[in-house]
């Protein structure tokens, strides 16, 4: 089963990467931005095929390895 | 909020300490009054437990233009030329975040150096991780490297040597210690000491988010079992926006617009205008409607104690505000008038128009605690006797290709490479030998630094190892031709509060003082990192120390290749066969009591002083210290990086051969010279009252140790490159 | 002979770039991203650097700015183009040479001394040097070179593959391959041979104090060839 996560900074936290896109986009006149911010998608695949332990598992991951909560927070976005 | 001692307790404040503030306010503080005392009075920004101790150090000295107490000190390389550096800890953030942690350690070592309007030229770390078998450390070490990497690389500044070490004591508290050194003009030296009435006052770069607050007072805490809980501390590292900060402050330094400017590091805001305003004598305003803010709704109070990375603090000359910032708006910065300076003494601020602070400012300061806390004096340990018989049964080609591979010996070339080291078109002696060397770019100079520490000596006797670190120090700026000026220190230890580290601590200290008065070597700048432990278990003592000197003349710089078959190798100083806590003796026999080398500070001076002499006079082509592993481990470095072998000749030396060949003795050195120069070389040394003895002869890819045991350069480089890129790759 | 170097806020080897250029005989003026006109020059330098934080693609955004616009039209009338390390990132993010730049095989910042195996030298970069291999200096994070296999039929084609990745010996192998670069590509040329990017650092390379001197033959083989 497949299931995917989404990681991206916790919303207190500085995102470099997003501002500078932001800048830029600006600067390509792109003025209609209030905020950028960029995170990480995983599409992992998982030896699961109930969507509750797969999702658990996926969780399980975020937590442990894929994000690092001091700053980042995971949303698993879709099972299928 | 209501504050109460309960609540400054919880800000880490001792009960005693808060009855203080209160008397020295005559009320009871708000609760950002409190937040700016309890960073103000923790003891990262006060030195508490330290300040008593470090007083101590020589800091002064001819070349010493800045001692300790600006944001980094600053020597003399002649012809106006000046070298501002630095080392920092920042090793719980790493610990957290490996990555972002070591990253923004950089960074912060980076600003305090071109704060002083020095353009960074080169970095260093000295980087202390657990035993390689415990679970964090792989990943431990991958994120620190890759951050330390990432930052540096970024800014464009090279890397240009370092340490790494691994001990079980850093299991739960890994060490990160970055240093900068930074080139300018004496003339074009600022400081962050303000001066002058109503001059307005600047808040530069980044915008202020809810980034690490109270992350300094986190770096006075010792972690528990509940430290993945913690807040989010940890800063994320902006290097590009430093870039450009770096690059905006430079062009506005080139002018004359500037009274006084100070990074905003540990405690943010607070600390940067505390600090500019007590070396001034003067009061300061400050209007935080007007700071610029990442996020909405910020208080008072998170805007006081933010630790957002990328910022700077500055007092302008009056009318020069539209000059300053058409500067950063170019370099695309954020830019505040936030306040101004006052004749009250106080820092005042104000929000909605309120007065939401009123502290004088000596009391954060001046009247900061200073404690002398209660420490224990380390015996010298009883020395061990070796049983030769467990010699017998020990292979020299054995031990030696455990000692190459051991993890604190081995080549740690799977971590320079990640680093950026040729950057800036100067480096010319690259990580991997005794010191980074850089040019002064456009001259015939050079500067040489490295940085070392010596935690198993420093453990086993703390007054000795102390000594040792300086003593390491200076050796390996000599061994490169360099002429040691002045060093950095910064000094990880455990609690304060426990006796035993707290001795540690004096005792280090006091080696540290007595070594480097001695050698004419000044302590100009530093830091301490307290409460690197976990639970009641410290890290072992772990002073690192950052030693910089001057090659007046670059193509006159030595490195550590073996150069010409048929050259002569001599070793420089008496080996004396110590044994104990040696590699070898920790290692191989497993035995980890014992007092570490002595360090005898005439020879350690007289030996490095004449090697420089027989540098300056032309006889020397390549030259290594030996330190950890001992007399055979520097020989086959020699080797191996040179490429050539040696016909090693029989000693003479009385000792056993073991001993001769993996003893840590200090204050010695290995060089190679031409046979046509050895009576001269012989001559000067013996007029020095130096030992020496002949070691051997260059020859082409084998090295001989013995009648019986031969090992190829191949064989030796296998077993000093192959542990750490096999350890992270598998 | 005439050169630009334009500086990105976040170059960092654009003065290297510059004092190279100079002592081989260059008169080189350092042109700032937010202008608009290119000065006169015979050779326009892209340097390397991280141009804008390079946090979303490598040159993604650098080649979006101001001053971009008159390099392409510089390059597109038959100017020289060379863009070095974050410069050839740069280049192929405007389209100026064909393939994308990816992060290194290992994941890893690589900085070390490499040999450069010399393919076509009909071109203004490399024609004349009488030696095949050089020994360069790379420092880069995303330096593995990547492209289909039409355009790599392509460039083969056209021999626009200007350096190979190769031992001391010359072999193109992969083990000498230090990105994992496809066929060890090091560097290429546009259709007309006028725009060179590549990932190695020849302008760390010019005197023997510093990792070696094979820099030095190509400047000094560069300007010869312009003059």
């Amino acid at each position: 089963m497949k299931v995917s996560a989404i990681i991206t900074l916790k919303k207190d936290v500085l995102d470099p990467q997003g501002k500078v896109i932001h800048q830029a986009l600006d600067g390509m006149g792109f003025n209609n931005v209030n905020e950028i911010r960029q995170g990480k998608y995983f599409e992992i695949d998982v030896k699961e095929n109930d969507p509750k332990k797969a999702k658990e598992i996926v969780e399980n991951m975020c937590s442990k390895l894929l994000a690092n909560l001091v700053i980042e927070n995971y949303k698993i976005i879709e099972t299928q | 909020m209501l504050v109460n001692e309960k609540v400054a307790i919880e800000h880490g404040l001792k009960s005693d300490e808060y009855k203080k503030i209160c008397k020295l306010l005559k009320r009871t503080p708000n609760i950002t009054e409190l937040g700016i005392f309890s960073a103000m009075w923790n003891e990262h920004c006060s030195y508490k437990s330290s300040r008593l101790h470090l007083k101590k150090l020589p800091t002064k000295g001819k070349k010493v233009i800045q001692g300790p107490g600006e944001n980094a000190g600053v020597i003399d390389i002649e012809d106006g030329d000046a070298i501002v550096f630095k080392i920092e800890s920042h090793n719980h953030p790493s610990f957290i975040e490996p990555y972002q942690g070591a990253a923004t350690g950089v960074g912060g070592i980076m600003r305090d150096v071109f704060t002083m309007g020095a353009r960074p030229i080169a970095n260093l770390n000295s980087i202390h991780f657990g035993s390689p078998q415990h679970k964090k450390t792989k990943t431990l070490l991958r994120g620190v490297v890759h951050g330390i990497g990432g930052y540096g690389n970024c800014m464009g500044i090279p890397t240009i040597a370092g340490q790494t070490s691994f001990d079980s004591s850093y299991n739960g508290n890994i060490l990160v210690n970055a240093m900068t050194l930074g080139l300018v003009k004496k003339n074009k030296i600022f400081y962050s000491k303000a001066a002058g009435l109503n001059k307005p006052v600047i808040y530069v770069g980044s915008k202020t988010g809810r980034d690490g607050i109270h992350g300094a007072s986190m770096a006075s805490a010792s972690f528990d079992d509940k430290i993945e809980e913690k807040k989010p501390t940890v800063q994320v590292g902006d290097p590009f926006t430093e870039k450009l900060l770096l690059e905006a402050c430079l062009e506005l330094m080139a002018g004359d617009s500037i009274i006084a400017i100070q990074d905003m590091g540990a405690a943010g805001l607070t600390s940067s205008s505390i600090e500019m305003a007590s070396k001034g004598n003067l009061g300061i305003e400050i209007n935080l409607n007007k700071v610029p803010c990442r996020e909405s709704k910020m208080t008072p109070y998170e805007i006081m104690l933010s630790e957002s990375q990328e910022r700077m603090l500055i007092v302008l000359e009056n009318g020069k505000e539209d000059l300053a910032k058409k500067i950063f708006d170019k370099w695309n910065l954020d830019f505040a008038v936030i306040g101004k300076t006052t004749n009250s003494k106080n820092i005042e601020l104000f929000f909605d128009n309120e007065q939401v602070a009123n502290i004088p400012v000596n009391t954060l300061i001046e009247n900061s605690p200073m404690y002398d806390r209660k420490w224990k004096k380390a015996k010298l340990p009883k020395k061990i006797k070796f049983k030769k018989d467990d010699y017998k049964k020990l292979k020299i080609k054995e031990v030696l290709k455990k000692i190459l591979s051991h993890h604190n010996v081995c080549s740690k070339e799977w971590i320079w490479q990640q680093y950026d080291h040729t950057v800036m078109g100067d480096t010319i002696q690259k990580p991997g030998g005794d010191s980074g060397v850089v040019r002064v770019h456009g001259t015939n100079k050079a500067v040489a630094a490295s940085v070392d520490s010596s935690a198993v000596y420093c453990w086993a006797h703390p007054l000795t190892g102390g000594k040792q670190v300086v003593a390491e120090s200076w050796r390996n700026l000599i061994s490169v031709g360099a002429t040691p000026i002045a060093i950095t220190n910064c000094l990880n230890f455990g609690s304060p509060e426990n006796e035993d580290n707290m001795g540690e601590f004096v005792e280090c200290v006091e080696g540290i003082g007595e070594a480097s008065k001695y050698l004419n070597f000044p302590v100009v700048s530093g830091n301490v990192s307290f409460y690197n432990q976990t639970k009641e278990v410290g890290i072992k003592p772990t002073p690192s120390i950052g030693g910089v000197g001057l090659i007046k003349n670059y193509q006159n710089m030595i490195t550590m290749n073996f150069k010409e078959i048929n050259n002569l190798v001599l070793v420089i100083g008496k080996t004396e066969g110590h044994i104990d806590q040696s590699l070898f003796s920790r290692t191989i026999l497993d035995e980890k009591n014992g007092p570490p080398p002595e360090v005898n500070l005439f020879n350690e001076k007289n030996n490095g002083e004449s090697l420089l002499s027989l540098i300056g006079k032309g006889y020397i082509k390549s030259a290594h210290d030996i330190s950890l592993g001992g007399l055979l481990t520097s020989i086959s470095k020699m080797c191996i990086k040179g490429d050539k072998g040696i016909r090693l000749k029989k000693s003479k030396n009385l000792i056993h051969e073991i001993e001769y060949f993996f003893a840590e003795d200090q204050g010695r050195y290995i060089i190679e010279i031409k046979p046509d120069d050895l009576k001269e070389v012989s001559k000067i040394l013996d007029k020095n009252s130096v030992h020496f003895e002949e070691l051997g002869i260059i020859i082409e890819k084998d090295m001989f140790i013995n009648e019986k045991t031969k090992v190829t350069i191949d064989e030796l480089r296998s077993y000093n490159t192959n542990w750490l890129n096999k350890y992270m790759s598998s | 002979m005439k050169s630009s170097v334009i500086t990105f806020p976040g170059s960092n080897c654009d003065r290297d770039m510059d004092v190279a250029l100079k002592k081989f005989g260059f008169n080189n003026k350092m042109v700032w991203h937010n202008d608009i006109e290119l000065p006169k020059s015979d050779l326009v330098v892209l340097p390397g650097g991280f141009s804008y934080g390079d946090y979303l693609r490598c040159g993604s955004m650098a080649s979006k700015s101001k001053i971009m616009q008159s390099v392409i039209n510089f390059a597109k009338s038959g100017g020289l183009v060379m863009g070095i390390c974050n410069g050839f990132q740069i280049l192929v993010e405007t389209g100026l040479v064909p393939g994308v730049l990816l992060r290194n095989r290992y994941l890893e910042f690589i900085c070390k001394n490499v040999f450069v195996k010399l393919d076509s030298k009909d071109n203004s970069y490399f024609k004349n040097l009488d030696k095949d291999i050089l020994e360069f200096h790379i420092a880069h994070n995303e330096g593995n070179y990547f492209c289909t296999k039409d355009q790599l039929k392509e460039i083969e084609d056209n021999n626009q593959i200007a350096i190979y990745y190769c031992n001391k010996e010359g072999q193109i192998e992969d083990q000498y391959n230090p990105n994992g670069s496809i066929k060890n590509i090091a560097g290429i040329l546009n259709k007309e041979k006028n725009v060179l990017g590549m990932m190695p650092h020849p302008e760390r390379m010019i005197d023997e104090s510093l990792s070696g001197e094979d820099g030095s033959l190509f400047f000094k083989n560069l300007i010869n060839n312009i003059k």
